[in-house]
């Protein structure tokens, strides 16, 4: 095994067992989607137009659920240390780890969207839609969370710091995401220009997050 | 090869721990750290491998793999394991062994520590020890000249501690080279000593 696929699928393995964050960020997210036609009431043309916001909200609150843990865990049983220590750039051990992270908390969510979409009242068309920008997004926001990740990293409580220093780096991410999304679902807009958008968005974070989050850890360990 | 340090100085937290520490050793030496509480072993030793700056003085390695760092041809075990709970014995080795440029097979470096029958437990279930002992079969697992261990009897019973010197021991007569802090003998009978109780005590 090359040293990349080692830590790929040792963050999996971890993240897909008991007390790892796949299952808890996946049934948040399934919790608050159900939620909320029970908040809002059983209107199915209000349900239709904010379906796809609130998909939306609860994948981006899902996937900084796990996130806190994502170095935090590595730096406090030492292995943070050994990661330094070997022989691949930390940008790309990030980027990886950052991967592994998508793969079991991201990826679910794209897969149960359209589940949860029918109980937000979306034709199957707007489902496709919704689960393309999920699908194209989360990587987003999965990458540019590993910044906050890299800066919370020494604290006890880093969660809340995690989120406070996240959730305003992703407006955009959850701007064009919901845009490209509405523009499926009610129209009259064009679902290519924010869908384009929100590629660039993805392409952007996956590039600027790894080295951003690299250069947090090294400052962090001096 | 020869791991070369002159004139070291260490600095954390607004306080100079040490300055003026030089040494050498070579392919199948061993050096034992020793000193007070707070006196820098284990500053020292993180020092060697980057994890702490040097505030002075330099270090250098003669012999070496040009390519490469003296932290990516070093094995470093510290205080903490660096083992997760959810995976199992195994699990843990291969991911370090693979990680760290070694081999995937495990069976040979759990059974050299003793640990081959509880290859497929999860590791949160192990003792002190035994969790000590799954650290040591890292340095196994993957091959790296440069052996740094911070207080490697910690925790482990005689048996263990006997087995730990029998690896430094083939470990140096392959050529490779051992740094270790510790409070005690760690069973090596012919290795340098460096004090850093030099200065005033705090």
């Amino acid at each position: 095994m090359t040293p990349l696929s080692a830590l790929l699928v040792r963050d999996m393995r971890i993240g897909v067992r008991v007390g790892g964050g796949a299952l808890m960020g996946v049934l948040f997210f399934l919790v608050v989607v159900t939620l909320t036609p029970f908040a809002i009431g059983p209107d199915l043309v209000l349900l239709k137009r904010i379906g796809p916001a609130i998909l939306w909200l609860a994948a981006l609150l899902a996937s900084l659920l796990a996130l806190d843990r994502l170095f935090a865990g590595d730096h406090d049983d030492g292995s943070l240390d050994l990661i330094l220590m070997g022989r691949m750039p930390l940008e790309l051990v990030v980027a990886v780890k950052g991967l592994a992270h998508w793969l079991t908390t991201g990826l679910p969510l794209v897969i149960c969207a359209p589940l949860v979409g029918l109980l937000l009242n979306l034709d199957p068309l707007a489902e496709g839609a919704l689960m393309l920008t999920l699908l194209v997004g989360t990587p987003a926001l999965t990458f540019v969370g590993l910044i906050g990740a890299a800066i919370a990293v020494t604290l006890r409580r880093g969660g809340l710091l995690l989120a406070v220093i996240v959730l305003p780096l992703t407006v955009p991410i959850l701007i064009f995401g919901v845009a490209a999304a509405n523009a499926a679902v009610i129209g009259p807009t064009p679902f290519g220009a924010p869908f384009t958008i929100l590629c660039a968005l993805t392409l952007a974070s996956l590039v600027v997050g790894p080295f951003a989050a690299a250069a947090a850890l090294r400052q962090e360990m001096e | 090869m020869r791991l070369v340090a002159v004139d070291m100085a260490c600095h954390r937290g607004g306080r100079d721990v040490f300055a003026g520490v030089s040494f050498t050793v070579a392919s199948g030496e061993a050096l034992t750290v020793s000193g007070r509480n707070g006196a820098g072993k284990s500053s020292l030793l993180r020092m060697v491998v980057g994890l702490v700056r040097l505030a002075g003085g330099r270090l250098a390695l003669d012999g070496g793999d040009p390519e490469l760092s003296i932290a990516e041809q070093a094995h470093y075990l510290g205080h903490q394991d660096a083992l997760k709970g959810s995976l199992s014995v195994a699990e843990n080795l291969q991911f370090w062994g693979g990680f760290l440029g070694g081999s995937d097979d495990v069976a040979e470096p759990l059974e050299a520590v003793g640990l081959g029958s509880l290859a497929g437990l999860p590791a949160a279930y192990l003792s002190a020890g035994q969790r000590r002992r799954l650290s040591i079969a890292r340095l196994l697992a993957a091959p790296r000249p440069i052996w740094l261990l911070d207080e490697p009897t910690s925790s482990l019973d005689a048996a263990a501690q006997d087995r730990l010197a029998e690896l430094m021991r083939a470990h140096l007569s392959q050529g490779g080279l051992i740094l270790a802090a510790s409070h005690g003998p760690i069973g090596l009978s012919n290795s340098q000593e460096l004090r850093l109780d030099q200065g005033a005590a705090p």
